[in-house]
């Protein structure tokens, strides 16, 4: 693995999009570098703009800013030395295993005496020999997916990308795909040179990859670059292995920081809104009913998504969530139950649901949105009119999703009360005279 | 049966500045087809029509001669205007407005203009045929363009990102990608253009006013001669051979292709009873028919071979917004211009009628909107509980589909003429046809949504409501009406375009060389036809244009937001 094979390298990457009269960055400031023989895993949580560095890297979009070289030559269109397996599979339904192979060589011109011979030992090769005139949609997810890396392997890549492979899939699947293209990809049975997998997985990055790019949003950019020195194959519950999980969580989920710093600016307000992240209320009492049941309400980040059955991803979120509530604090990849979190874990529903208004009335975000509805006729406003406003701040999409979580948490906790028939959003009295009563 | 039977969803956009332009653009063209009429000639002598059993055959391939013609024409249409609204920012902006007014504005009112004015400019023989092929053509196009429209911007974006990175071409993509994903809908849309243009071309088979008979050798033609003579024997043979026609096309056409298009849907689950055809079954086993497909496998293989070594791979569509050239303004600014000039004399036209011509025509339009109001009423009344009685009783729906399908397959403009001999020997009787032919061309496609809305009720709401003891009427009240509701307002959308439609060829009739006509815009269209008077011609037409596009704005496309908004169990 001399560094003088460079396959890839992008240099100073940025992508922004207009929406409006408003520009959002995506990414910005990637540089990065892969090699032959390199199996990099680019790590991050949804929203840190991992996918559009997918799509940069294979040619699908054209970034805003920066250079992107393959072989050292500017990349121009869709990479033909790149092929893509994707989180859907993306099989085409109407056309059969064999077929689904097929189209990726007939497309590059092959004649159907080379082609269907190709087509046929990849599809052995991946163990879907009996499966061929099979339709997608008779087959389990995992097999879907051996036919999107039979589809993908089939043209011969150099540069093998791997769109969250494995997430759409059973844990079982997942975990016997993920053995077969480790295998398939050590013992040098494809002639792929390297492998660029996108995962929110932080312990099938681990288990997979030589290298770890971690990402994290606000706006997406690379925070980390880890070699994986471990041997495969690789166990999960070795020392080793758990100090890097341990380490990387560490990384994504930060450390807690001082209140003004952690709850940011209110919208249209000069510094960063701070997003809410997507969780459900519910969830995230589950959480914080799980850490009061720990000794001094404490633990390691990287054991709980398998003691609460849960991906990584959503872990962070949940954790993500609880720290801007003040239920916890987070330092070197451990969280533990802030003396408010306890009281949240133990009291009666009603009781937690004034704890959450009470906390959620010091965000930014709700400060502004309840002025405004103060300010308004009969203390109500339209969805449509918050989420405009809200556009200021964020992308549409984004502006959508944060007012769905700011009207969820608000609704949870009696602060807020949402018409759908007439989209209209309302302060609750109480909440009105809570606070004139100084609460 | 979860298909929805009804025109492309009536899209939520509120009026605008393009409904304006699209409506002045037919005005223009109106105005255009009106000037031309001047010249029409004052009297024309359709065909003989020869009601021998032998010459049946003849007629009805001539039928299905311009019936195919019109589809044709109207696949071509959808596919280049589709890809042009799909792929063109630009386009877009303009051409979907445009459909959506075109598809709400009722076809047969054309007739007259479009007849008259090709009348003047062509053989009268060519010119009934190419307007008999451009009114089937107006009446299939639209709904299969927005079929194709919305299927081209649906695809997902992982199977368009699939189609880039494995380098598909143009071609490739059209053969691979966009017509399997546009299949199926493609093929019901095609298979309601078919049954839409059956109706129209009767219709234009058999139009004739005043001393002008545009009439051609057809099906259509056949039953009016027949009902006219009053030859009964004949009349029914007609209707036999029409429904003989229609139930072959079904079986050997649209049954197998939709048995073949199973393939093409999107669902990634098994179908538990997918469509079947004994016809596809036969044509599957047959030798020939394989070795045939073996040939075309080859020639498929030539022709993907060819055009690989001379197109590009593309990249992932780009929506393209195209700069503004010289060219584009220039032709933008002819256009506007001719149509703003034509739009302004149309007006001027306008301006010649007198006041009380117009309060006629206000009068005539409440005439024809009460009897298409009472026409649905009565298609109401009888279509919710028959459709509710079939849709929640799989036995009855097995043996009262096929009837139901056979019986709304007869277009109702060809029963018309057998109407008037039953009813003009009652008092009123042409007002009586009138309101049957419009509940005739109605009631299908309300009883068609009914019985699919019935049998999607979930079951576990059923057993809900009967353990609530809720009485049959508090049921309704609560579950059945509810649930209904956006099948209802999709099958009456429909109906009501059909029953505007439909007064064109019922308020005015020539019947055993009788002229008889009740007061109504549509006997005004024909009377002003009939007459030569132009300008009212024109103003009829653009009067009933404009009600049904209003009333489709105002009452339908709010009630179809309500039903999707609130009452859509998905």
């Amino acid at each position: 693995m001399s560094q003088t094979n460079v396959l890839l390298q992008l240099s100073n990457v940025e992508q922004r999009y207009r929406s409006g009269q408003r520009t959002f960055t995506a990414v910005e400031n990637v540089n990065f570098t892969m090699t032959e023989g390199e199996f990099v895993a680019l790590l991050g949580p949804s929203g840190c703009g991992k996918s559009t560095l997918l799509r940069i890297i294979t040619g699908l979009q054209k970034p805003s800013e920066g250079r992107v070289l393959y072989r050292d030559q500017p990349l121009q269109g869709v990479n033909p030395h790149a092929t893509i397996v994707f989180q859907t599979f993306a099989l085409f339904p109407w056309f059969s295993v064999l077929e689904n192979v097929e189209i990726a060589l007939k497309a590059r011109g092959l004649p159907a005496s080379v082609r269907i011979p190709r087509a046929m030992e990849l599809l052995d090769r991946v163990g879907l020999d009996g499966f061929e005139s099979a339709y997608p949609r008779e087959l389990s997810g995992g097999m879907r997916q051996k036919v999107g890396f039979a589809r993908a392997m089939a043209v011969e890549p150099e540069l093998l990308c791997l769109d969250e492979p494995f997430s759409a899939l059973d844990v079982l699947s997942a975990e016997s795909l993920r053995n077969d293209l480790i295998e398939l990809w050590i013992e040098g049975k494809i002639p792929t040179k390297a492998i660029l997998m996108i995962t929110h997985n932080i312990e099938e990055a681990i288990m997979l990859a030589g290298r770890i790019v971690v990402m994290d949003k606000g706006p997406g950019r690379i925070v980390a670059d880890l070699p994986v020195d471990l041997p495969y194959p690789r166990q999960r519950n070795t020392a080793a292995f758990t100090a890097l999980v341990d380490r990387v969580y560490g990384i994504l989920a930060g450390q807690t920081q001082a209140e003004h710093l952690e709850l940011g600016t209110a919208p249209g307000e000069p510094g960063t809104t701070r997003m809410l992240p997507q969780v459900s209320i519910g969830d995230l009492t589950g959480l914080l009913e799980h850490l009061a049941g720990l000794a001094r309400g404490h633990a390691d980040i990287y054991l709980l998504p398998e003691r609460l059955g849960i991906d990584s991803d959503e872990v962070l979120r949940l954790i993500e969530a609880a720290e801007l509530l003040g239920f916890v604090h987070v330092a070197q990849g451990d969280v533990a139950l802030t003396p408010l979190g306890d009281t949240f874990a133990d009291a009666s529903i009603l009781a937690r649901k004034n704890i959450f208004a009470v906390r959620i009335r010091r965000l930014p975000i709700f400060k502004w949105l309840m002025a405004m509805l103060r300010a308004s006729e009969g203390r109500s406003l339209e969805w449509d009119v918050v989420r405009t406003a809200l556009e200021l701040e964020f992308p549409p999409d984004e502006a959508e999703r944060q007012l769905d979580a700011i009207v969820d948490w608000g609704r949870y906790a009696e602060v807020l009360a949402y018409d759908d028939s007439r989209a209209l959003i309302t302060l609750e009295p109480e909440a009105g005279v809570l606070e004139k009563q100084g609460l | 049966m979860r298909q929805r039977f009804g025109p492309y969803p009536p899209s939520t956009r509120r009026p605008g500045f393009g409904d304006l332009v699209v409506v002045l653009a037919v005005a223009a063209i109106l105005y255009l087809g009106v000037q031309l009429a001047f010249d029409a000639p004052p009297a024309v002598q359709g065909p003989d029509i020869e009601l021998a059993p032998p010459a049946l055959p003849w007629y009805a391939a001539l039928s299905v001669g311009r019936m195919t013609a019109a589809y044709l024409l109207s696949f071509l249409f959808t596919i280049a205007y589709g890809y042009a609204a799909a792929y063109n920012r630009r386009a877009e902006t303009i051409l979907m407005p445009l459909l959506d007014v075109l598809q709400s504005v009722p076809i047969l009112s054309f007739l007259p203009v479009v007849l008259l004015g090709l009348s003047a400019i062509l053989p009268e023989g060519i010119a009934a045929e190419l307007a008999a092929i451009v009114l089937i053509f107006t009446s299939q196009v639209w709904n299969m363009t927005f079929a194709w429209y919305q299927s081209l911007t649906t695809i997902g974006k992982d199977l368009r990102e699939a189609s880039a990175t494995f380098r598909f071409n143009r071609w490739l993509r059209l053969k691979w990608l966009e017509l399997p994903f546009g299949a199926i809908s493609l093929i019901w849309n095609s298979m309601m253009s078919w049954a839409g243009g059956w109706f129209f071309l009767m219709a234009a088979e058999s139009y004739s006013v005043g001393e002008r008979n545009f009439r051609l050798p057809g099906l259509g033609s056949y039953l009016q001669k027949a009902a006219s003579d009053g030859d009964i024997q004949a009349l029914f043979l007609g209707i036999g051979v029409l429904v003989l026609v229609v139930v072959a096309l079904d079986q050997l056409v649209w049954r197998p292709l939709l048995a073949w298009a199973d393939r093409f849907k999107l669902e990634m689950v098994e179908d538990q009873a997918p469509p079947t055809s004994w016809f596809y079954d036969l044509l599957q086993d047959s030798r020939l028919v394989q070795q045939l497909g073996a040939h075309l496998a080859t020639l498929n293989e030539r022709v993907d071979n060819w055009l690989n070594k001379r197109l590009q791979p593309l990249g992932m569509p780009q929506v393209e917004i195209s700069q503004w050239t010289p060219l584009s303004i220039g032709v933008i600014v002819v256009l506007v211009s001719t149509v703003g000039y034509g739009a302004f004399l149309a007006v001027q036209t306008l301006f010649t009628l007198s006041l009380a011509q117009w309060l006629e025509l206000g009068v005539a339009l409440i005439a024809t909107f009460l009897r298409v109001t009472v026409a649905m009423l009565i298609a109401l009344a009888w279509t919710i509980p028959v459709g509710v009685a079939i849709g929640s009783n799989p036995t009855l729906a097995r043996w009262l589909q096929p009837v139901v399908q056979i019986a709304a397959s007869v277009p109702a403009t060809a029963l018309f003429p057998a109407f008037l001999l039953l009813f003009l020997v009652l008092p009123n009787g042409l007002n009586i046809a009138a309101v049957v032919l419009m509940l005739m061309g109605t009631q299908w496609y309300l009883l068609f949504n009914i019985i699919a809305g019935a049998s999607a009720i979930p079951q576990d709401l059923k057993h809900t409501a009967a353990l609530l003891h809720l009485s049959p009427a508090a049921r309704w009240r609560t579950l059945t009406l509810p649930a209904l509701f956006p099948f209802i307002i999709t099958g009456a959308i429909t109906a009501s375009g059909g029953a505007w439609n439909a007064s064109i060829v019922a308020e005015y009739t020539e019947f055993g060389g009788e002229i008889r006509s009740v007061m109504g815009i549509g006997a005004t269209i024909a009377h002003a036809t009939a007459d030569g008077e132009f300008a009212l011609l024109l103003a009829a037409t653009l009067v009933m244009i404009l009600a049904v596009v209003a009333i489709n704005r105002l009452l339908w496309h709010r009630l179809y937001v309500l039903a999707e908004e609130r009452f859509r169990m998905e």
